[in-house]
């Protein structure tokens, strides 16, 4: 039995050979390959256990603003659409399922499906990025961009004052501005910029925690390509799986919360 | 000489062999570089054994405890004198200014200066030093090896994590050389979303806090899992030398707590960025919110401070006494009843913001912290009693954790007594409580287990009778400028002024003193170690006469650690029943070693053939 210490071969750097489903060993301080996978679930669903506790903060800050100001809150999520919520929320169950599927076609090592599957996933990420930006983000912001002008480091808000000259908001239509400034001239009630803020953040990192995924996912079709999955290791598919799945759940918290109770 | 024999098939039972690692053993310890200086130094960079991840976090640790001190120094310094003449300037303040090149003679300005210089102090010593120094410098090196492991379970990732790290700290420096913060360590709102509006800071410190976070969560999972999966064979739960029960708790702590502080930092910048408002009065926000956010997280987390020293006075003491630990599975239900009790402390930290009923809840449920942190101080001195306690350096940091921790534990609970915490409350009485649990005790404790551990880290050995005196000198150093500070806050001194009465300046000036002493104490302890790297007795294998398995490999160790996957027949303690491996009676004296290396022979034998796998 012969076993390339993986500290020889990582430190130094000079096999850089594909290591395909078949030819692979578990790392050298895992005794075999079900322990490594064993090993790398329980850190795996740590971690997922740290996303929800990150998460936990927004809900509780969601949770205390709403008993605070609940007319804010409703008011603040009248502006929202549920059609594009929901759309996405589809778009988000299928994601999940083609991840899942992609996992077991790479357990039957059916390479050209699970291919196709990992993509269409990425895919579907990137249309909620993109509907969440275009059609939620975007008119709401209505006219507002970032860009880089020294010049207006002392634009009239004092939220401007934060950005230390480096990017700024520039008022195109009046409409809703980060933080304090995130309200409607015609808005009803003086805390709904709070409503806004806890919007803009929990959407915005679950956005972020999206794109992630994708770009996991897409690492994960580039080894798949390769043929470093099959039917007795696939770990990287499962956990990239186990994270995307996270992703989705926490969105199925936010819509309801943040779309549908008014 | 001790007799460096390789006993180790003997000790720990040779594994039949599962095919890895066998073969090696002429490989070279983990010091041992096979390249030029540039190769060398790549080889670091890129290596991911956790010996030397725990080396370089060694390295940084030491390193920023350096900067941490000397911002201790400079606010002792200022405070040898009140500022009495508003014309006059902050000395210290007056110094960081022209550090910085904004030096100033206005008086708000100079206090502003004083302000940063304890935030750096603070933020640095908590974010930068104590955190990482016990699980993340010397858990990585000693947790893979106590349990019988090549390696941490993702070695990948602890090399990320020191990057991290690395990063983390770069983001805190900039602030300060940015001309630093003065929100005290602990970033409360609406203050820290409102100073130094115009400037990126403040930023860039909440930046390194939430980066630094993240370093500590990848090492914790990945101890987590180390723990879980990677114990030799013939070590159950049980079998686990309590320093690792005890960073195992801390991981716990780490992995559940840090995401919360996470979420609010980030909110926290999010706050100054955009002015989200969640935080900010002005705009509708709960200042207290940050305050149970952040306590939620830094509550837990001092139990990650203090629970690693504890972790390392587990294996000091029965080492150095020579005796099996009193009450091991009370020790290791304390560590994890210590973590559990932890999360449901952090109102303690807000008696003065939150309602009667949960300040009376929170200071009942702070006073059951007390319960498993008292049966570790018992079972500690139930087994120095009767032991065979040798004098070792290592001892020494131990007792004096005992000394040190017992007065700040119990100076606690007058501090979640309601009553008495009304006149307490952000006085030095919380400053020097705070630094006797985490300098007297987590510091020390890791001063401590370096020397324990060092001979076994770099294979050499240091001068006893140096180290000693320069621990006595941190002790008496400690104890001057610390105990003032109860008599200071009894008194009515608040904390984080720059100023004071007049009747305050006898004890300030006693303290500053103490803080030289210290300075000298730990001074001479590099001093000792520097000596041993350079002119330092070449090791042996168990200097201090250990049964834990890193006793049973080479000082230093190999890159592999164990020649062959070792199979464990004894518990950590049995120094009743075992003979320590490789170690030679000449060095430190143990009783009745004849007939326990009779009784060791007899279960070495008796083990040939039925070995556990």
């Amino acid at each position: 039995m012969t076993t390339v210490p993986i500290h020889d071969a990582a430190s130094h750097g000079t096999t850089k050979k594909v290591v395909t489903w078949r030819e692979y060993k578990a790392a050298q301080h895992f005794r075999n390959k079900e322990e490594e996978f064993d090993g790398v679930k329980l850190g795996m669903w740590l971690f997922l256990a740290t996303e929800v506790l990150l998460f936990s903060g927004l809900f509780c800050a969601y949770t205390i603003f709403r008993l605070l100001y609940p007319q804010a809150f409703a008011n603040g999520s009248s502006y929202l659409d549920w059609r594009w919520g929901g759309f996405n929320t589809v778009v988000l169950l299928i994601s999940s399922y083609t991840m899942a599927a992609s996992i077991r076609w790479v357990q039957l090592q059916q390479y050209a499906r699970a291919q196709a599957n990992l993509l269409f996933t990425i895919g579907c990420g990137g249309l909620f990025v993109l509907i969440k930006f275009l059609f939620e983000y975007t008119p709401k912001w209505s006219g507002w961009f970032f860009f880089l002008d020294p010049a207006l480091s002392h634009y009239p808000d004092s939220g401007q004052r934060a950005l230390g000259g480096l990017f700024h908001f520039v008022d195109g239509y009046g409409g809703k501005r980060p933080g304090e400034l995130f309200s409607y001239a015609f808005s009803s009630d003086p805390y709904e910029h709070l409503w806004w803020s806890v919007y803009y953040s929990a959407t915005g990192i679950h956005a972020t925690h999206v794109l992630i995924g994708m770009g996991l996912i897409f690492w994960v079709y580039l080894r798949v390509r390769k043929g470093m999955y099959g039917p007795t290791h696939y770990t990287g598919v499962e956990m990239a799986g186990l994270y995307w799945h996270l992703v989705d759940l926490i969105w199925i918290f936010l819509f309801p919360l943040l779309y549908l109770i008014h | 000489m001790a007799s460096i024999d390789n006993r180790n098939a003997n000790t720990i039972g040779a594994a039949a062999g599962h095919g890895h690692g066998g073969g090696h053993h002429d490989e070279g310890s983990y010091l041992s570089s096979r390249g030029g200086l540039i190769a060398t130094i790549w080889d670091w960079a890129t290596t991911i054994d956790h010996k030397k991840i725990g080396v370089m976090y060694l390295s940084a640790v030491l390193m920023m405890f350096f900067f941490g001190g000397v911002a201790a120094l400079a606010v002792r310094t200022e405070l040898l004198e009140p500022v009495r003449n508003p014309s006059e300037g902050v000395v210290t303040g007056q110094w960081l200014g022209s550090f910085l090149g904004v030096e100033s003679t206005n008086i708000a300005k100079n206090n502003q200066h004083y302000n940063r210089v304890f935030t750096l102090h603070g933020a640095i010593m908590v974010f930068m030093v104590i955190i990482p120094s016990v699980p993340a410098a010397l858990g990585n090196f000693f947790i893979p090896i106590l349990i019988g492991a090549k390696d941490v379970a993702f070695p990948r990732l602890n090399l990320l994590s020191w990057y991290i790290y690395v990063t983390g700290s770069i983001f805190g420096v900039l602030a300060i050389l940015l001309g630093g913060v003065d929100t005290g360590w602990t970033f409360y709102t609406p203050y820290s979303t409102t100073t130094d509006a115009d400037q990126m800071r403040v930023v860039y410190m909440v930046l390194a806090a939430f980066i630094l976070g993240f370093s500590s969560i990848l090492t914790g999972l990945n101890f987590v899992v180390t723990v879980h999966k990677l114990r030799a064979p013939g070590m159950g739960w049980f079998d686990m030398p309590l320093f690792v029960w005890a960073v195992y708790a801390t991981s716990i702590l780490q992995v559940l707590a840090t995401p919360v502080i996470g979420i609010t930092l980030l909110l926290l910048i999010f706050e100054r960025l955009f002015r989200v408002g969640i935080f900010d009065p002005g705009l509708g926000g709960d200042p207290v919110l940050f305050q149970h956010f952040f306590w939620f997280y830094s509550h837990p987390v001092v139990y990650v401070m203090i629970l690693p020293g504890m972790a390392i006075i587990n294996e000091i003491i029965p080492v150095h006494a020579h005796k099996k630990i009193f009450g091991y599975r009370s020790m290791a239900f304390a560590s994890l009843g210590i973590a559990a009790v932890s999360f449901l402390v952090w109102g303690h930290h807000m008696f003065t913001s939150e309602g009667e009923l949960a300040a009376t809840v929170f200071s009942a449920l702070t006073f059951l912290v007390a319960v498993p942190t008292a049966v570790k101080v018992f079972n500690w001195v139930g087994t120095l009693y009767k032991g065979s306690i040798s004098m070792t350096p290592p001892m020494v940091y131990a007792l004096m954790f005992l000394f040190l921790f017992t007065i700040g534990g119990l100076t606690g609970l007058p501090l979640a007594t309601l009553s008495t915490d009304m006149h307490l409350h952000d006085s030095y009485f919380v400053v020097a409580h705070f630094h006797y649990v985490m300098m007297g005790g987590t510091i020390i404790a890791f001063v401590g287990g370096l020397h324990h551990w060092w001979p076994k880290m770099f294979g050499r050995m240091y001068n006893n009778r140096a180290a000693i005196i320069f621990a006595l000198v941190q002790f008496v150093g400690f104890n001057v400028t610390f105990f003032t500070q109860f008599v200071l806050g009894t008194r009515g001194m608040p904390r984080r002024y720059a100023s004071y009465v007049d009747e305050f300046q006898l004890l300030h000036q006693i303290s500053t003193v103490g803080s030289y002493i210290l300075a000298v104490g730990f001074t001479g302890s590099l001093a000792v170690f520097v000596h041993s790297l350079l002119a330092g007795k070449k090791a042996p294998q168990n200097p201090w006469g250990g049964l834990t398995l890193e006793w049973h490999i080479e000082s230093p160790p190999t890159t592999h650690n164990f020649h062959k996957e070792p199979i464990v027949h004894h518990g950590p303690y049995d120094f009743d029943t075992v003979l320590p491996p490789g170690w030679d009676p000449e060095d430190y004296p143990v009783p009745n070693a004849r007939e326990q290396a009779a009784a060791y022979a007899r279960a070495a034998h008796s083990h040939v053939g039925h070995e556990k796998h």
